[in-house]
């Protein structure tokens, strides 16, 4: 297979954008991404999405986008794995460019969350389950993350207050990144007060669902010798799944496909998984932090909260995660989430990350869920050197 | 209106019908097409008695497009005592505190209603705690 590099970057501040279509979110970010990659003409675009088909009724979406986006004639197509969509839509693209049959590839995620209301989205979002067993049960996205955190409370005993430093640190790394939806620092006060969502789930265990765009642009190394920015190469790239449903897991509290991906694809990049500078996870709910930590293996079963406790998790610490908010407080638009993870390690691979630079970042695991990791994709990026 | 859907699931719905895996012996539920246990197709019907623990729960209040009018209520990964877990709400709770390992047993309720206007109801298994003998 083909050397494959990131050769541009783009996104959109996350939000509540009301006054901005679809299909301009998406433009937005393809052009960055566009110009960021010095123009290169795209022959394949990768779209990630969740919800377009149910709260915007709009199909065949990446057909839409690339044509809104003046790309007619290029193979365009919508990857879906839930709120997974982003990181599938680049491990497709990652395929397509290193399979040879593609030279330019690009790989948007864009979510218009705020399209449907109420329970109505609720629902829309609920659809990332299992709809006869689980969706018709009542059950949604962050009861189903209750349930999860209660038997992990159950079984391993951590104090209840410790799952507060992921929120906290996601709020303190998105005060200085221009690009998320809350840039303000939470305390512990706050998090102990906020609102019950589905006990033990308070409000701030929870990312917020939002809008944006988040775009790149792969290809090989060779097609952009001149950019004025460093590439990043695409090392590994690896999915798995778990089952859909949660209840049909004999331990619902080991993340199976995370683990899984986590193996394979640093195996493929020839690295240990201790191997890298950051780890840009997903925290949709902050008790999937825990358990994605403890399924790439960064701590025994049971005791992924400690790592937040020792501060090995800051942008100085030995692993430092969610650098420029993660999900909580840069904000989740599901199938646009993991194409922001990946500019948000190109970003830190590059060194351009501002406030937010972790330092001598060289390598990068990446890794989006769909649900309690019901699927699981994970990269590894490198800053590339000639 | 998704009647065949509904219909189709009548029996898992109504009297938590699975499998029994005729290759390893395992039960199955919800029904699947290959046992996740041997890898053979399983295709042999078996009753599940309906009674389970509590493995873990959860009390919603924001609650999803058709459950508004049911909200706050319970959702709980129920254990089977054949095995398989099963996500469904607990009912009949009154002011009874819920606690991991609670004994449970499936009762047959209201889901939600699908289509107000026409009336049509969706009825399904719950789980209520097992009632104690008084002594």
């Amino acid at each position: 297979m083909r050397e494959v590099v990131i050769a541009g970057i783009g996104m959109t501040p996350v939000g509540e954008h009301w006054d901005i279509s679809l299909r301009s979110l998406a433009y937005r970010a393809i052009r960055a991404a566009r110009q960021d990659a010095g123009g290169l003409q795209p022959q394949a675009l990768y779209l990630g999405n969740f919800l377009a088909i149910d709260s915007s009724h709009q199909a065949n979406l990446a057909c839409l986008i690339a044509d809104n986006a003046g790309l007619g004639g290029i193979e365009a197509m919508t990857v879906e794995a839930a709120d997974a969509s982003g990181a599938a839509a680049f491990h497709v693209g990652y395929l397509a460019v290193a399979s040879g049959l593609v030279d330019v590839a690009l790989v948007v995620g864009v979510e218009k969350y705020t399209d449907a209301l109420g329970p109505e989205q609720e629902s829309a979002v609920a659809q990332a389950m299992d709809y006869d067993y689980e969706v018709m049960q009542g059950l949604t996205l962050a009861a189903q993350a209750a349930l999860v955190m209660q038997r992990y409370l159950y079984e391993y005993r951590p104090p209840r207050e410790a799952f507060a430093a992921f929120p906290l640190l996601a709020h303190a790394n998105a005060v200085t990144n221009p690009y998320a939806m809350y840039r303000r620092a939470v305390t512990p006060e706050a998090y102990a007060r906020a609102e019950i969502i589905a006990d033990p789930l308070r409000l701030l265990d929870m990312a917020p669902y939002a809008d944006g765009a988040a775009a790149v642009v792969l290809t090989t190394p060779e097609r952009v010798r001149d950019l004025p920015h460093p590439l990043v190469a695409v090392r590994g790239s690896i999915g798995a799944i778990d089952t859909l449903a949660l209840h049909d897991r004999p331990d619902p509290l080991a993340f199976e496909a995370a683990y899984h991906s986590v193996q394979r694809a640093c195996e493929m990049a020839g690295i240990a998984p201790g191997e890298v500078d950051l780890f840009e996870l997903d925290d949709a709910f902050s008790i999937y932090a825990v358990l994605s930590l403890e399924a790439a293996g960064f701590a025994e079963r049971g005791q992924g909260w400690r790592l937040a406790e020792q501060e090995a998790l800051g942008l100085r610490g030995r692993l430092p995660i969610l650098t420029l908010g993660g999900s909580k407080a840069r904000g989740n638009p599901l199938g646009a989430t993991g194409v922001y993870q990946v500019v948000e390690a190109a970003l830190q691979l590059r060194g351009e990350a501002g406030a937010n630079q972790v330092p001598h970042a060289r390598r990068a695991l990446v890794q989006n869920l769909a649900g309690p990791a019901s699927s699981a994709f994970t990269h590894v990026l490198e800053r590339y050197a000639v | 209106m998704e009647i065949p859907r509904h219909w189709r699931l009548r029996q898992q719905r109504y009297a938590l019908v699975g499998e029994v895996c005729p290759h390893c012996e395992e039960k199955i539920f919800p029904p699947r097409d290959v046992c996740p246990y041997c890898g053979n197709e399983a295709k042999t019907q078996f009753t599940f008695s309906g009674r389970g623990t509590v493995f873990s729960f959860t009390t919603l209040t924001e609650a999803p497009a058709g459950f508004e009018q049911t909200a706050p209520y319970t959702v709980a990964l129920v254990k089977l005592e054949e095995g398989p877990v099963v996500t469904a709400q607990l009912t009949d709770l009154g002011d009874r505190p819920v606690e991991i390992g609670m004994p449970v047993e499936m009762v047959t309720r209201k889901i939600r209603a699908e289509d107000e206007e026409r009336g049509v109801i969706i009825y399904g298994y719950k789980f209520r705690p097992v009632l104690t003998e008084t002594q």
